[in-house]
């Protein structure tokens, strides 16, 4: 399992009027890689609400610090067998994040704020989180859909 | 994201449309806190059947107003939720906390 094929890279400002301009980039590659409606809005979900946690929790809501958001075309294994997925990479330069406070906050506790994170985990596969040389790192996958095979008549 | 707002009888009733994230939720909740903390409307109603896209800020400002209704003694009902909107209120496991009509003829009934 390599790299994968880079489809998009985009390097954006921690500016919240950025997000409706990345949702309509998103939207356009998802549909193009074949993920249905929900499946589509789920990504553009997951990678709005982690950039919206970058510009609240690792800039403080500066709005002119670098984001940098990478999306490729990966092959992973899951089960045991190779599965072609959507791999999203966000990297800031903010505030370390305490992985500790990564873990949301129960859905019984009716409160605003706090369901980024449930979000995020909701909508993909595989979401890790990663400090390195000054960065935060986070890491999302998706599993592409399957496509149906051919009936033979 | 766009907000309107109107005023029937007692009743204030917004029109929102677009996008509601990070950028613009503050706007709705201001609006929203207004209605309820400050003019103490007796019921608001959300009309979401435009929103193109609500993320978790949104839904947060909607519990805010929410929690304003019942600190007041206000009514708070959103109508017309569209698929979008409904995929992420369940998503948050919310949707029960809030009175929900169909649309807003039956949000307006007495």
């Amino acid at each position: 399992m390599g790299q994968g094929n880079l489809l998009l890279k985009m390097e954006l400002r921690s500016d919240p009027a950025m997000l409706s301009v990345v949702r309509g980039a998103l939207t356009g590659l998802t549909e193009g890689l074949g993920f249905s409606g929900p499946e589509c809005r789920a990504v553009v979900r997951a990678i709005d609400e982690a950039l919206t946690n970058i510009i609240r929790h690792t800039y403080h809501g500066r709005t002119d610090r670098p984001i940098e958001a990478s999306f490729r075309s990966i092959r992973v294994r899951h089960n045991g067998a190779p599965k072609a997925a959507l791999e999203i990479v966000l990297e800031d330069q903010g505030a370390r994040v305490d992985r500790n406070k990564l873990h949301g906050r129960s859905l019984e506790d009716v409160r605003p704020g706090g369901l980024g994170l449930h979000f995020i985990r909701q909508s993909v596969d595989t979401v890790e989180f990663r400090h390195r040389k000054g960065k935060n790192r986070l890491r999302l996958v998706k599993f592409l859909p399957v496509a149906e095979p051919h009936k033979s008549s | 994201m766009q907000i309107s707002v109107r005023h029937v009888d007692k009743i204030t009733i917004f029109d929102v449309s677009g996008d509601i994230d990070l950028a613009t939720s503050p706007e709705l909740r201001k609006a929203l806190l207004r209605e309820l903390k400050e003019l103490r409307m007796p019921r608001v109603v959300v009309n979401l059947q435009a929103v193109r896209y609500i993320d978790s800020s949104g839904v947060a400002s909607l519990v805010e107003g929410l929690k304003a209704s019942r600190d007041v003694g206000s009514r708070f009902v959103l109508c017309g939720l569209n698929t979008r909107v409904v995929e992420v209120l369940r998503l948050s496991k919310l949707r029960s906390i809030f009175e929900v009509c169909d649309n807003e003829e039956q949000a307006l009934a007495p």
